[in-house]
């Protein structure tokens, strides 16, 4: 359990079928889990590091069976704790490469306290959050980032909960790595869950996922070919932030307010199109580029939104150990002294 | 001037004064001047629920109440023969406690009139004769501290913080206690202020020469050194004693120690403590809230360390989802509970041991943990080894129970040798155990039922484990009746399968027909009564638990030894219930749930009763 690097490109030869384990995936046809499967299974080769030193930790719901269907190590663990178990785990090995696989209830409900702690300890672990809108494991009910008014069967008049944008929540909790991907772009998804493998510290990823049961065609602006162009916003760092099919949307300073707005290229001059920057330190830039979406989804930036370097809470915690640790050699010897430190007397 | 002095066998001394006076303080110097002199001691804190209650106020009394005599001693003392009152305050908040003729030293400088109305003394009780029952010795406590700092350069204020010295000093010389470990500490305690170390020194001696010379004080008093088993002695807390159980459970298991915690009283000291023990490879982690924790811990577990959670009755309630999934996962947990009065927030700083039930049946579903509890501070560091030895080899969670009273009482601690301490060395699975290569993970050992620890890391062992009920040996998802039939049965019997020591019973001539059992706390007033009954020419037994799932196998079987069986708890009968329902024999109940530890005294006249009526 020494200090040591995880992985490393090229040391390994390891293929997606490696990665798949004898149990039979039990998600319901058509649903989008499937295909975030298929691309960790095929993009975690490329990392190098031997499957016994990677580990899948989820808590509940449909999202979180990941686990059984990675051949490497894995907790199927409690509604809502695996980023607690996870920091646990991710404190004591820093010889692990750790996921966290959860929901947008485990995550943003009954999890949430735990996911913006590790998001502000910045705990080694990369966390994707499957966000279907709604609790798939337990049929049907909102979830906090179901929209206003959803009708579900808990609300069957709407709901009055205002959602969440998770990757607003992960930026206010100073998270140093927040990204996005869809289900449905495998090479999108392999390029962020490549970054954030790279990444050091606690990596956030929202991952659109559709549920074809529940929630069927929640992304489907983002993911239909004739809406798809005008509505995604991707990232790339150092790109100017245009798009469209024709690059007919630019992203620039809003006129009014703090934040960032979208207006027609021919409109605007070109040094006021934002070039998009991955690393900048205050996370008031990356929160823009989230409030960006409107209610229909349109104008939804994806891809690596924020990508930051600030010392990670395991290694900092690590580092005191060993600084504390150096000159003992003897560990019995020390305790018998600490046994026998303070006050003591001697009776004969 | 010669004073007389004379030999006693036992004295209680409660030192009272406001949050401010340094009571605490001056109670541990006096227990470590004594303790040095062979003195068995028992000691117990008594802080003020609120953090700076208003100076001179009733709740803002502080005290610390020691014991010590030259036989071996078992609790704190029922009554102080002595109360030291720094101010009006603390005279009303303890004067109920004292028995006719104690001696009470007052410091008279803070019986001002506005003192004594903040507390409802219409009268000054020195000079109204209504402490006429009592030894009185009224001293200017603050006013000689100030005279004897008057060539110092410090405050006014830092010369009468000192008086808490002066009094030590006074009783150091009172009880003829040595005091070069207090000068020393001193010395060590304000090693950045000279002067005030210097200050303090000067006031402390000028207590002693002011018993010396006065003529209040005519007598002088001996206690002399206990029997004690020989060896190396220090005086510990219940608190201190687990955290250094804690290390030493790591250094003999060569395990990294992972806590998880959330601060909580009487619980945080463990914390406290831990955290300055990093060079064990103890990681303590201030989680978010008790269920971070504890899930913290579980997967430091999970990755091979011995992951540990200290809390109290209220994070083990929000703990008990995941002391759940430990028990569906089968990996080492050490849950400590230093239990307080509930329910609810309760009387946080105030003793109870009503969390039993919860221990041992909070959980959902058929969840069987194994369930300790510590008898006295020192039993707190075996028990922590204990917790630790059963965790690591059954791989089960396990919760050790501790309250407020053993966590922050203290006695004098037989310092262990290393060697003697149990080898808690653990193997790893390292290789698959299956036919055909594969590995089983919830393929069990036969002698302990423990399923391999596999940690991440282990090439060929890729497994995954969760809460969802796995089947038999292969670890897979399972959803068969038969199999959910067996692994419950299974988790159930292996738990109950753990070896633990018989309990023994101390039934001195073996005539006795009554057996007073009890559990934790209890121990130290059961044992005291049992010994003033039998001083008495009364037979009676007694037993303790100290393992309280699996219960020892020879229980039911002492149980029926007896006549009749007393069961004294700090709670409305939670283990009574268990012994009545899993034994059937008709135990006597006695409770108590005031916050504070059963006296001797009323344990012994209840008992009384009983033997009265066999
Ligand atoms: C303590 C607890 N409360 C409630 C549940 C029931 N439950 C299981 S999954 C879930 C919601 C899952 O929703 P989400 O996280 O969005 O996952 P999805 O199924 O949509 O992938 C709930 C409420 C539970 N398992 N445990
Ligand atoms: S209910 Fe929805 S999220 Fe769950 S498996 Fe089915 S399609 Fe997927
Ligand atoms: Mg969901």
């Amino acid at each position: 359990m020494s200090e040591t690097s995880v992985g490393g490109p090229g040391r390994l030869t390891l293929s997606a079928k490696d990665f798949k384990t004898d149990q039979e995936v039990r998600w319901c046809p058509g649903c989008g889990d499937y295909a975030i499967l298929a691309t960790m299974q095929s993009f975690l080769p490329e990392l190098g590091i031997p499957k016994e030193r990677i580990v899948f930790i989820s808590g509940i719901g449909c999202s979180s069976r990941f686990p059984y269907y990675m051949d490497t190590y894995g907790v199927h663990s409690i509604h809502g704790r695996a980023p607690a178990i996870a920091t646990g785990l991710a404190t004591t090995r820093p010889d692990l490469s750790i996921w966290v696989v959860t929901g947008d209830g485990d995550a943003l409900s009954i999890g949430g306290n735990h996911l913006i702690h590790a998001l502000r300890r910045n705990v080694n672990i990369k966390i994707l959050l499957f966000n279907n809108r709604i609790y798939g494991l337990t049929k049907g009910q909102y979830s906090p980032t179901s929209e206003l008014g959803k009708i579900t069967k808990s609300t069957p008049v709407g709901s009055a909960d205002a959602p969440f944008n998770p990757v607003s929540l992960a930026l206010g909790a100073e998270a140093t790595f927040v990204a996005r991907a869809i289900d449905s772009d495998r090479k999108q998804l392999a390029t962020v869950l490549r970054a954030a493998a790279e990444h050091q510290g606690s990596a956030f990823v929202e991952i659109y996922q559709n549920c074809n049961i529940f929630n069927d065609g929640a992304f489907d602006i983002l993911k239909d070919p004739s809406s798809r162009d005008a509505a995604l916003i991707p990232l790339e760092h150092g790109r100017p932030l245009t798009f469209g099919r024709e690059n007919q949307s630019a992203v620039v300073r809003a006129p009014s307010g703090f934040g960032l707005t979208v207006r027609p290229t021919s409109e605007v001059s070109p040094d006021e199109i934002i070039v998009h920057d991955e690393t900048i330190a205050d996370p008031a830039y990356a929160f823009a580029l989230s409030r960006l979406p409107q209610a229909d989804l349109s104008h939804t930036p994806v891809g690596v939104f924020r990508r930051v370097s600030r010392p990670t809470y395991d290694g900092l915690v690590r580092e005191q150990i060993a600084t504390a640790a150096a000159d003992v050699t003897d560990r019995e010897a020390e305790l018998a002294k600490l046994l026998n430190s303070g006050d003591t007397w001697t009776i004969l | 001037m010669t004073k007389q002095v004379r030999q006693l066998d036992r004295v209680v001394i409660r030192f009272a004064g406001d949050s401010g006076d340094g009571m605490q303080l001056t109670g541990d110097r006096f227990t470590s001047e004594t303790a040095q002199l062979g003195n068995d001691i028992s000691t117990l804190p008594n802080f003020p629920a609120e953090i700076r209650a208003p100076a001179g106020t009733l709740p803002g009394v502080s005290s610390f109440q020691v014991a010590f005599a030259d036989y071996d001693i078992l609790t704190p003392g029922d009554a102080p023969n002595v109360l030291v009152a720094m101010n009006p305050a603390a005279l009303k908040a303890n004067l109920a406690d004292l028995p006719r003729g104690a001696d009470i030293i007052v410091n008279t400088d803070e019986f001002t009139k506005r003192n004594l109305a903040r507390v409802g003394y219409d009268s000054n009780p020195l000079e109204d004769g209504s402490l006429a029952g009592y030894s009185l010795h009224p001293v200017p406590l603050t006013s000689l501290t100030v005279n004897a700092l008057a060539g110092f350069d410090i405050s006014k204020k830092e010369a009468e913080r000192a008086k808490n010295m002066f009094a030590l000093g006074l009783l150091c010389w009172l009880y003829s206690r040595p005091h070069e470990s207090t000068i020393q500490f001193l010395r060590q305690k304000f090693a950045r202020r000279p002067e005030i170390a210097q200050a303090n020194i000067a006031a402390f001696q000028a207590g002693w020469n002011f018993g010396e010379t006065t003529e209040s004080f005519a007598v002088r008093y001996e206690v002399k050194p206990a029997q004690m088993p020989p060896g190396n002695y220090r005086n510990i807390t219940g608190n201190m004693a687990l955290a250094l159980g804690l290390v030493a459970a790591g250094v003999r298991s060569k395990l990294p120690v992972f806590l998880g915690a959330y601060p909580i009283t009487p619980a945080s000291d463990i914390l406290h403590e831990l955290s300055k023990h990093k060079k064990f490879n103890v990681t303590t982690m201030q989680a978010e809230d008790e269920i971070a924790a504890v899930g913290a811990a579980l997967g430091a577990s999970y990755g091979g360390a011995l992951g540990v959670t200290t809390t109290s009755g209220p994070g083990v309630a929000l703990k008990g989802e995941t002391i759940s999934l430990a028990v569906a996962l089968e990996l080492p947990l050490v849950v400590i509970d230093v239990q307080r009065a509930g329910p609810s927030t309760g009387m946080p700083t105030k003793t109870e041991q009503a969390d039993l039930n919860m221990a041992l049946f909070g959980r959902h579903g058929e969840a069987p943990a194994v369930v300790l509890a510590a008898c006295s501070p020192a039993d707190c560091f075996s028990m922590a080894l204990e917790a630790a030895r059963i965790a690591l080899t059954y791989r089960t969670p396990v919760i050790l129970l501790s309250d407020g009273y053993i966590a922050n009482g203290s006695e004098p601690w037989l310092l262990p040798d290393i060697a003697d301490l149990p080898d808690l060395t653990v193997t790893f699975a390292t290789e698959p155990n299956g036919p055909d290569g594969r590995f089983l993970p919830y393929l069990r050992d036969p002698v302990t039922l423990a399923r391999p620890w596999a940690v991440p890391g282990t090439p060929g062992l890729e497994h995954r484990i969760g809460g969802l009920e796995k089947a038999d040996k292969t670890g897979d998802i399972s959803y068969d009746p038969a199999n959910h039939d067996f692994m419950v049965r299974t988790r159930a019997a292996r738990i109950e399968a753990i070896p633990v020591p018989d309990v023994t019973v101390d039934d001195p001539d073996g005539t006795a027909r009554v057996l007073v059992l009890g559990w934790g706390s209890t121990y130290g007033p059961i044992g005291a009564a049992c010994r003033a009954l039998r001083q008495r020419g009364l037979a009676v037994a007694q037993a303790h638990l100290r393992h309280l799932n699996p219960l020892p196998k020879n229980l039911g079987q002492v149980l029926r030894a007896y006549d009749r069986v007393v069961i004294p708890e700090m709670n409305l009968g939670q283990l009574a219930h268990v012994i009545r329902s899993r034994y059937l024999v008709d135990a006597i109940s006695y409770n108590q749930v005031r916050g504070l530890p059963f006296t001797a005294a009323e344990l012994e006249s209840m008992l009384e009763e009983v033997l009265k009526n066999v």
